[in-house]
């Protein structure tokens, strides 16, 4: 297990390099001056701000010297914001990101697991057809539709009911989350769902559940014993992942719902070429998801013993 | 090994644990305080980003200035009816050579210092220094030496300006600015006190305890993305004239539907709409409130040689089909647009009058045949059978597409000429427009200081945001005279004629000048909107019971 755990880390920082490497490449490799701005700046300012970010030096020194500071942890100040360094804006954004990310994942979960069992148990009823013309829905529509509705919806019942029953929008309470994270979790739910139900039917055919039938044992002990918990195996590997993608924050969500989150600054940072963002959150939110796909191959060992012994 | 045991969980309780938890926030959830709030004179909006950069001496974006616009003050600052008074000087005197400044003494910084005259001239030195790479250092150019420093030609000692004493400060001018008493209202020329700055090292203005603030508020409270409170600054020398206790901007986003829900859910006071809010507003019988911002919209052209636009014919054969009244009738649909005519926008002073009331502009009305005339002309000089397709550069905006497409539909049915479009985000496009590679690119100016020379250099041959590389010497010889008057009958006489050379030389179209929608809290009273420098202005405002 050691050997494998150590292994599967080795490979988790080759990954991160390239990733680093891709990035750096396909950054400079998009057309654009970072250090330009809407007023023309004169060649010698667009010279001092280049200094002051080294981007008058080569690409290949450029790309030494930002794996070396990487590698300490620094990434270094904003282009946009000159002040403020990209570690603070990962340490200031990310938790709020997390926090939401962990509320909508707990609820995609379990809504994935509960629909996904339900839907199998009442296969081709009218039960499993609702929920899968949902679930359908969840998939193709996308995230802004459901954030902007599930926002009018707010808006609508605080004034129908004339109390603030849920915030509208914004950050710091409890209440705050609550929305936003349905809206975040609902694609991952209606994913997991799907998961969910197809697994639950392999197994509902396999000879064990037979011979756990055949032994007399009740319906719910067969359901929660046996089924659930060999199905649940695919949806805690594609959680993973999930998890990873979700906590870096949902940019679409956080618009809408004023949310300070770090998936704003991941994507108007490429919006606005700043470099160092670009870099510092790509960067984090790649080591994440490799942190977390290792995290899943280990907690898999502890679920499903079969994976050690190979 | 984890062991999963489902067998002691009632398969209702997760459904009723979910109903109670949102009880429970249902009920205890406080009611918030809204909007406004006369007892208590505070305001709630929201931001529409992160201000970037709250250090005055390099901040150019609108939330910026708006927020240091009430932290902070000049020797100058707007009133409550928005004309030129006393800031943090008493009084002044500006002769053609030079500006003397008498700072008042009870001018305070928020860690209780007085503002002296060493203040401004540390900033401004800032400001200048190419070190500091600031993109407004040429506000600070008609000041002795900026220019030449800017470009590293020069110490930064020899800017010329001068703290005679703690309280009197002299500035040396390079030529005659009838306008420098404005541009000492803008964020740019706010004072920095030095040992605060080099105290925060780089880290200056990165948050609300890493500035010093002089003027009418200070930041309380600023959670980066979140929000940020302004608080009444008990130091601010003429604190006694300022109503409002608290602008609590605690909401923080882009999204411009989001921010009309929490209008209309009464969290925030004031909220900007677009043409997609404009028709939800309507329908919720909103009082919907108009606003000229100053920017005046175009099309500009590429006058480098290999270019065919170069052909004024061209350019007029274009000016000669296009309605700015329809365009803005049909293509903006927000109200509040007004069709373009000038280079200069409407609300420009003149000697007495706007500028544009004492020398109104020549407008071409549409005429197809005419139109045609000159595209024949403009192929025998160019020695072409036909017009290669043209390209029109434009921004990744759902409305710059929107305008694009219609300049081509209607280029194309009018005078079968092929427009191709190129959408370039932000920087791709600034890119573009400064190697040259368009033939008309779809840009805009907005007013950096409130004088017409804001706008009538723009198309000097030495100014870098005539991307266009326009060049005529006749142009260049108005903008000089102009610049070296501080006589304002001379100065608008020299404008007057530019902007017949920019009609007559087509040297641009206008389009459209910006105007936009809000919507206001009918309790808030005196908020003042403006073109230049913090806009919408709460300094002055208060909230009626």
């Amino acid at each position: 297990m050691l050997k494998y755990t150590f292994g599967r880390i080795l490979s988790g920082l080759v990954t991160i390099w390239f990733i680093a490497t891709a990035t750096f490449l396909a950054m400079h490799a998009v057309p654009g001056d970072p250090l330009m701005n809407e007023k023309a700046t004169t060649p010698e300012i667009r010279e001092n701000l280049a200094r002051k970010y080294g981007l008058d030096k080569p690409i290949a020194e450029q790309y030494v010297i930002y794996l070396g500071n990487m590698v300490q942890g620094d990434f270094g100040i904003s282009f946009t914001q000159q002040n403020r360094k990209v570690n603070d804006i990962i340490q200031d954004h990310f938790p709020v990101s997390a926090a939401l990310g962990i509320l909508a994942i707990t609820f995609a979960a379990l809504g994935g697991i509960l629909w996904g069992a339900l839907t199998a148990l009442y296969r081709n009823q009218l039960p499993d057809i609702i929920i899968m013309f949902l679930v359908i829905l969840g998939i193709s529509v996308p995230s802004f539709v459901f954030a902007a509705l599930g926002q009018l919806l707010l808006v609508n019942i605080n004034q129908w009911f004339n109390i603030s029953f849920l915030p509208v929008a914004g950050w710091g309470t409890f209440a705050h989350m609550i929305v936003p994270s349905l809206v975040l979790g609902l694609g991952t739910m209606a994913l997991l769902t799907r998961l969910m139900r197809s697994s639950m039917l392999e197994i509902v055919n396999e000879d064990f559940i037979r011979t756990a039938r055949a032994k007399g044992l009740s319906p719910s002990r067969i359901f929660f014993q046996h089924q659930l918990r060999n199905a649940i195996l695919p949806v805690v590997t594609v959680l993973g992942p999930q998890i990873a993608a979700i906590t870096t924050g949902g940019f679409v969500v956080e618009l809408v719902f004023a949310i300070p989150g770090l998936g704003r600054y991941f994507v108007q940072a490429v919006q606005q070429l700043d470099y160092t963002v670009i870099m510092g959150t790509t960067v984090f939110y790649g080591a994440f998801l490799v942190f977390m796909v290792i995290l899943v191959d280990i907690i898999y060992g502890f679920i499903d013993p079969r994976v050690r012994l190979k | 090994m984890l062991d999963f045991d489902f067998h002691d969980i009632e398969p209702m309780t997760m459904p009723k644990i979910l109903i109670l938890t949102l009880l429970i926030v249902a009920f205890t959830n406080p009611v918030m305080a809204q909007s406004v709030d006369a007892a208590a004179q505070t305001v709630k909006i929201a931001l529409a980003q992160e201000p970037p950069q709250l250090n005055n001496m390099t901040a150019t974006d609108q939330v910026s200035i708006f927020v240091l616009g009430h932290v902070m003050e000049g020797l100058t600052r707007y009133d409550r009816r928005g004309n030129l008074a006393p800031g943090v000087a008493e009084r002044w005197e500006l002769t053609e050579t030079s500006a003397t400044f008498w700072l008042r003494k009870d001018a305070k910084w928020s860690n209780g210092d007085p503002v002296t005259a060493h203040d401004f001239v540390f900033a401004w030195r800032n400001v200048v220094d190419p070190k500091t790479a600031s993109q407004y250092a040429f506000i600070l150019y008609p000041v002795e030496n900026a220019e030449a420093i800017n470009q590293g030609n020069k110490p930064l000692t020899d800017l010329g300006i001068q703290a005679i004493d703690d309280f009197t400060l002299k500035v040396t001018l390079e030529r005659p600015t009838g306008y420098f008493l404005k541009l000492t209202a803008f964020v740019t020329t706010f004072p920095v006190q030095e040992k605060f700055y080099r105290a925060t090292g780089s880290a200056y203005a990165a948050d609300s305890k890493d500035i010093l603030y002089n003027g009418a508020f200070r930041i309380s409270d600023w959670v980066h993305s979140a929000s940020l409170k302004m608080e009444k600054n008990p130091n601010y020398w003429n604190s006694k004239a300022i109503s409002l206790e608290v602008i609590d901007a605690e909401y923080i986003t882009a999204d411009t539907r989001a921010r009309l829900n929490l209008f209309i859910d009464e969290k925030i006071a004031y909220t900007q709409l677009d043409g997609e809010t404009y028709k939800d507003a309507l329908n919720n019988q909103f009082r919907i409130k108009k606003f000229v911002t100053g920017s005046v919209y175009f099309l500009e052209y590429n006058y480098r040689p290999e270019r065919i636009t170069h052909n004024k014919k061209l350019r007029q054969a274009i000016q000669a089909v296009f309605d700015p009244d329809e365009f803005v009738n049909k293509v903006l649909q927000t109200p509040g647009n007004l069709p373009g005519a000038s280079l200069f926008p409407s609300w420009i002073m003149g000697v007495n009058k706007p500028f544009r009331q004492e020398y109104p502009a020549v407008v071409t009305r549409p005429d197809l045949a005419k139109a045609k005339q000159l595209l024949r002309e403009a192929k025998a000089e160019l020695g072409l059978e036909d017009i290669p397709p043209l390209i029109l550069l434009v921004s990744d905006s759902p409305t710059a597409t929107k305008q694009a497409e219609y300049m081509q539909g209607m280029l194309k049915t009018k005078l079968d000429l092929d427009l191709k479009i190129d959408v370039q985000t932000f920087k791709q496009r600034l890119a573009k427009m400064t190697t040259g590679d368009f033939d008309i690119v779809g840009a805009g100016w907005g007013p950096d200081f409130d004088d017409i020379m804001t706008f009538g250099d723009l198309f000097a041959s030495w100014n870098l945001n005539n991307r266009g590389r326009y060049n005529n010497p006749e142009y260049d010889r108005l903008v000089r005279r102009a610049m070296n008057s501080n006589d304002p009958e001379v100065r608008m006489a020299a404008m007057a004629g530019l902007q017949t050379i920019v009609h007559e030389d087509a040297i641009i179209l206008p389009m459209y000048e910006q105007g936009v929608i809000y919507l206001q809290h009918p309790k808030i009273k005196g908020m003042r909107r403006t073109v230049v420098g913090s806009d919408p202005d709460f300094t002055y405002a208060r909230i009626v019971p």
